[in-house]
């Protein structure tokens, strides 16, 4: 019986290695790749391990691939876009989960049907308002247009809702005003909502792609790491190049899968069980 | 519970004349940016579709009311590109569901360093396109030993009209079961363990346990994953762009909508076309979203 049962549990660890080991294979290749030599990359069959790593591709990738900008406007618009979001997001939940004024359930029906219109489908008279803003090609226009999310604002005020009654009834006793409410009770109570809305709106904003390609146009000098991934990629023959700018690009957001799961899995699924 | 009851329209917590004002306030800057970057753009669409590019660059363009909308639905270019997209989700949704299901069902036994499994399991949702790009160039490139060494012999994907496609989208998959296994483990996670407990007391095998009583009970969150991963693969774009783009190879077998719109936009700036792509863009999200929600309603059992 007990060899049975072990069998069993063995059977079951390797059945996760294995899958384990197909799922983040890609993300492997990543980071084995990018100490390797161009050559070792281009090696038949395959070289797995890089036997003597090299760090060359990162200098070079900060030195002539200009990495450190990249990172530097793609550090600057993740978090911009961030902070925005958390506060339009709280401030707008807020007003609809405790205050009562005019046109408040059009406003947030309105409100929330911006999820169902796709980014992508309004680049195009986006790409024309950032231009009559005269802030195309600027990191202005990299960030406002994503400065407030739907889902932002409905996972705040789902936060809120959950606050119990005693504690707003305890609050107006002591004569506490909304602003009060808001800041000595309503958010510190629903911190682990904002962070996991940060953590979100982070994760999205540091891997946009059509935007930034459109918006920053031939300015250079503001292109996110996405897009200092896409000037070098394209190619095999500056694979080691890619693949180190891939692992600085990935790096920030291992370092939130890691240490903010729970957060992360609570904004992925916000909605997603009854 | 009670707390969410107080709390329905009409019971909020402040409700004096001025309180009222701090509320519009309060909901202004969201209001701001949703109609400059989402409302405007959004109808603007319909306004900019009736007009028509000039056959040569900055030359007016012409009002042709709604005939490019509807030459646009006739057309071969447009009809290929909805069937890329098709395929394209036809390959990385259910490909993602199901990866991320086997992963989650896995995930969910109770096993020492279980939690280590299920942070690879959802690692792929950190990479961005561009870096799976990237990474699938070297995975896949005739030029590296990976494919090789598996015994797969393919021609180069970026200029291969057969595999350029199914690459693409393989590479989506690989981006979306890491979210798949997440949507998909909150749910399992949420089912009732009553339920669970009295199946096992019946002595019903694992297997049977599954496919009778875990897959009908998570069914919800399996069509929801399903949405999620059509919304998905409706907007990749930067795996074709990096893989296919660059390389300067044909398109027109990758040309899914979304990369439709931007060639029209970007490369013919074609801004009237492009805006009639992107409202069938619209109603394709629309309808998938809105069918998903109708099948759930109908269909799917329901947990409580």
């Amino acid at each position: 019986m007990p060899t049975k049962r072990l069998a069993r549990t063995i059977s079951r660890y390797l059945l996760l290695v294995v899958i384990a080991a197909i799922v983040v294979f890609p993300l492997y290749v990543l980071f084995s790749g990018s100490l390797m030599t161009l050559k070792e990359i281009s090696s038949i069959p395959p070289q797995l391990i890089p036997l003597h790593p090299v760090w060359k591709s990162y200098s070079e990738a900060f030195n002539t691939g200009n990495l450190g900008q990249y990172l530097a406007v793609s550090l600057g618009q993740s978090a911009l876009i961030t902070i925005g979001q958390v506060v339009t997001s709280i401030s707008a939940a807020f007003a609809f989960a405790y205050i009562a004024f005019p046109f408040k359930r059009i406003l947030f029906a309105l409100m929330l049907a911006t999820s169902m219109i796709p980014f992508e489908v309004t680049v195009i008279a986006n790409l024309q308002t950032v231009h009559s803003l005269h802030v195309d090609e600027t990191m202005q226009g990299l960030v406002i247009p994503f400065l407030a999310t739907g889902f932002g604002i409905f996972l705040m005020r789902q936060a809120f809702m959950q606050i119990p009654k005693e504690m707003h009834e305890a609050a107006i006793i002591d004569g506490y005003g909304p602003w009060k409410y808001l800041w000595r009770v309503a958010v510190p109570l629903a911190r682990p909502s904002v962070a996991a809305l940060a953590v979100f709106g982070f994760l999205g904003a540091w891997n946009q792609y059509l935007w930034p390609l459109l918006e920053t146009g031939n300015n250079t000098s503001i292109q996110t790491i996405q897009m200092g991934i896409r000037q070098v990629g394209g190619t095999i023959s500056t694979a080691n190049l890619t693949l180190a700018a891939g692992v600085i690009a990935t790096a920030p957001l291992l370092v939130l899968l890691v240490f903010f799961q729970k957060h992360l899995i609570r904004s992925l699924t916000a909605g997603a069980v009854k | 519970m009670s707390a969410r009851a107080s709390l329905v329209p009409g019971g909020s917590v402040f409700r004096r004349r001025r309180d009222g004002w701090l509320g519009l306030a309060l909901v202004l800057p969201a209001l701001i940016i949703f109609a400059g970057f989402t409302y405007y753009p959004f109808f603007k669409n319909f306004q900019m579709g009736l007009f028509k590019a000039a056959p040569f660059p900055n030359l007016p363009s012409r009002y042709v009311g709604t005939a490019q909308f509807t030459t646009m639905l006739g057309s071969a270019d447009f009809l290929d590109s909805v069937k890329s997209t098709v395929i394209y989700a036809l390959i990385t949704v259910p490909l993602g569901v199901i990866g991320g299901l086997v992963m989650a069902v896995l995930a969910h036994q109770k096993l020492r360093g279980i939690r280590i499994f299920r942070t690879i399991f959802s690692s792929s949702v950190v990479s961005s396109a561009a870096v799976a790009a990237v990474v699938f160039q070297v995975i896949l490139s005739p030029q590296t030993g990976y494919l090789q060494a598996l015994g797969i012999h393919l021609p180069d994907i970026t200029s291969s009209p057969t595999w350029g496609l199914p690459a693409m989208a393989l590479v989506s998959a690989w981006q979306f079961v890491g979210l798949a296994f997440i949507i998909l483990t909150a749910g399992l996670q949420s089912l009732p363990d009553e339920i669970m407990e009295a199946s096992r007391v019946d002595g019903a095998t694992a297997w049977t346990r599954l496919w009778r009583i875990t897959f009908p009970l998570l069914s919800p969150t399996i069509f929801f994953c399903g949405v999620v991963g059509v919304i998905f693969s409706l907007q990749s774009f930067g795996q074709i762009d990096i893989m296919i783009g660059t390389s300067g190879a044909t398109y027109t077998h990758t040309n899914v909508l979304i990369y439709a719109i931007y060639r029209l936009l970007h490369v013919s700036q074609n801004t009237g076309l492009a805006a009639c792509y992107s409202i069938a863009l619209f109603v394709i999200t629309l309808l998938v979203t809105l069918i998903q929600f109708r099948l759930l309603e109908k269909r799917v059992h329901y947990a409580h």
